[in-house]
């Protein structure tokens, strides 16, 4: 299981595995037999030109595709074992352990505090002092409670929007998840908020296991440990081409469309 | 009056910008070393100021050459064989400066020899002078098509620079054990073959560049072999 990568080094515990995983939207096919490691307590960034199928394969790892009328995914991908799909697995339960981060930071029309208390009220119940307890922590480890600890009660949405993106960073810890899935996670933030949130997502994958979609390559190159490269195929299907250490990708790939999509020369 | 560049086309520029200087390093780093035995065959002084002259233009070719490579990592982003091919030019700029230092050790051996006769005629330096031409001119070649075997090819012709530097070593002993008197000319020419025979490691120098550049590997392609000045001299007279 551990072994069923391609990268064929040894890179710690396999927190997740990918087999064969193609998602369809109807008829059409969006991803293509897609198999590769997630290790644990790593970053590993998925890139490619636009419709490779990304996000598509970003979100069905914690079966967020379900969302969509008509998609449906064939494959499996196993959380420390088990396949989130079979049939007895609950998409809630999935969605607890595997949290994810979206492109525009979206905090709910709330205060900050019910923006990272609101998640875990409808999993947990807990008294009033330790729900603080689980907000101060939260906004601790998305970097953002020296900033806020003042204003707890403002709305989220007057956060700038480095903040905004950090506060939906602890709004996706605050309910403890192993994985956390971010799709371009700096894509509306100016660069001194993005390499915040890398340097946050440093701190975090000591927790964590981290997958981010990203289209900023220096991203990959800086933030992540591992790349997975996907490309669009004839047929559409986003199909990957090639998965390896981020180091390895970016200095000596060994597909010549990972050579030209890193350098620039396509995508 | 500026043509819009797309982003890829500014970099694939800066890059034969690069690729050119490098490769006008090398054409000067193979006057300068051819010159430097001709000068020393004709004891020509003037040539030999000339060649100390022109190597001012290497170095300063070198530094061009680092600038570019700076502002191209700093402005552009460059990855994988670009990336590559950055740092091979880095060092291979380095390495041909370092070159033409030797070739104007060369010519500074002549100028010191202030046109004095030669302790004897010169066979084997030549030799060394035009394998170690046709090794930088090689290599230059496989820097331009990018060929890691061309590469590995040039470096292995090393060993017969070598060969001949200890020939040439030997050969000199002999003199200097007879004759007392021809100490000082024989010291000159063995510092020629050293210049020439350090030419011939820095070749290999250039050669592992290449190497990187064309695959990414990165080595010692041929570990140095115990010759030149450590090596014990066996006198054969």
């Amino acid at each position: 299981m551990a072994n069923n990568d391609r990268t064929g080094a040894a890179a710690g515990p396999t927190k997740m595995t990918l087999k064969d995983l193609s998602v369809y939207y109807g008829n059409f096919r969006a991803v293509y037999e897609v198999t590769m490691p997630v290790y644990e307590n790593k970053i590993s960034a998925l890139i490619g030109p636009s419709g490779s199928g990304k996000s598509t394969l970003l979100r069905s790892l914690n079966r967020m595709n379900e969302l969509v009328p008509t998609a449906r995914v064939e494959g499996e991908i196993e959380l420390e074992g088990q396949n989130i799909y079979a049939s007895d697995v609950d998409p809630v339960a999935v969605r607890r352990r595997v949290g994810m981060v979206f492109q525009r930071p979206n905090p709910f029309p709330k205060s900050i505090y019910d923006n990272v208390a609101y998640g875990v009220r409808l999993t947990r119940r807990m008294t009033k002092g330790e729900l603080d307890e689980v907000v101060e922590k939260s906004l601790r480890g998305a970097a953002l409670w020296e900033e806020v600890k003042d204003k707890l009660k403002q709305s989220g949405t007057a956060l700038s929007g480095g903040q905004q993106q950090r506060l939906c960073i602890a709004r996706a810890i605050a309910v403890e998840p192993e994985v956390i899935l971010m799709d371009e996670p700096c894509s509306a933030l100016d660069p001194v908020a993005t390499i915040k949130v890398e340097e946050l997502m440093q701190e975090l994958k000591t927790r964590y296991t981290i997958v981010i979609v990203t289209h900023n390559m220096q991203q990959a190159a800086r933030a992540s440990d591992y790349t997975a490269m996907l490309m669009m195929r004839p047929d559409r299907a986003g199909e990957m081409i090639e998965f390896d250490e981020t180091q390895k990708i970016f200095t000596k790939p060994s597909d010549k469309r990972t050579e030209d999509y890193v350098s620039g020369r396509f995508g | 009056m500026s043509t819009y560049l797309h982003p890829r086309a500014l970099l694939d520029q800066e890059m034969r910008i690069i690729r050119d200087d490098i490769l006008r390093m090398g054409s000067l780093v193979e006057e300068q070393t051819a010159r430097s035995v001709t000068a020393l065959k004709a004891r020509d002084l003037g040539m030999a100021h000339q060649i100390t002259e022109v190597d001012e233009r290497v170095n300063a070719l070198r530094y061009k050459i680092e600038n570019e490579c700076l502002r191209t990592m700093a402005t552009q982003s460059p990855a994988a064989s670009d990336l590559r091919a950055i740092l091979a030019a880095m060092h291979m700029a380095v390495e041909l400066e370092r070159m033409a230092d030797h070739a104007a050790g060369i010519a500074r051996i002549v100028i010191r020899m202030g046109g004095e006769p030669l302790i004897k005629p010169l066979i084997d330096i030549p030799r060394m002078q035009m394998i170690v031409n046709e090794m930088i001119h090689a290599s230059l070649d496989a820097y331009i098509q990018l060929d890691a075997d061309m590469a590995r090819r040039v470096a292995e012709r090393d060993d017969e620079v070598d060969a001949l530097y200890q020939q040439v070593l030997r050969e000199l002993l002999t003199y200097m054990m007879a004759e007392a008197k021809t100490i000082t000319g024989a010291t000159y020419l063995l510092w020629v073959a050293h210049n020439l025979e350090r030419i011939g490691d820095r070749v290999t120098n250039l050669c592992e560049r290449v190497i990187f550049a064309a695959t990414g590997e990165l080595k010692d392609y041929k570990p140095p072999k115990n010759t030149g000045p450590k090596a014990e001299p066996k006198a054969n007279a």
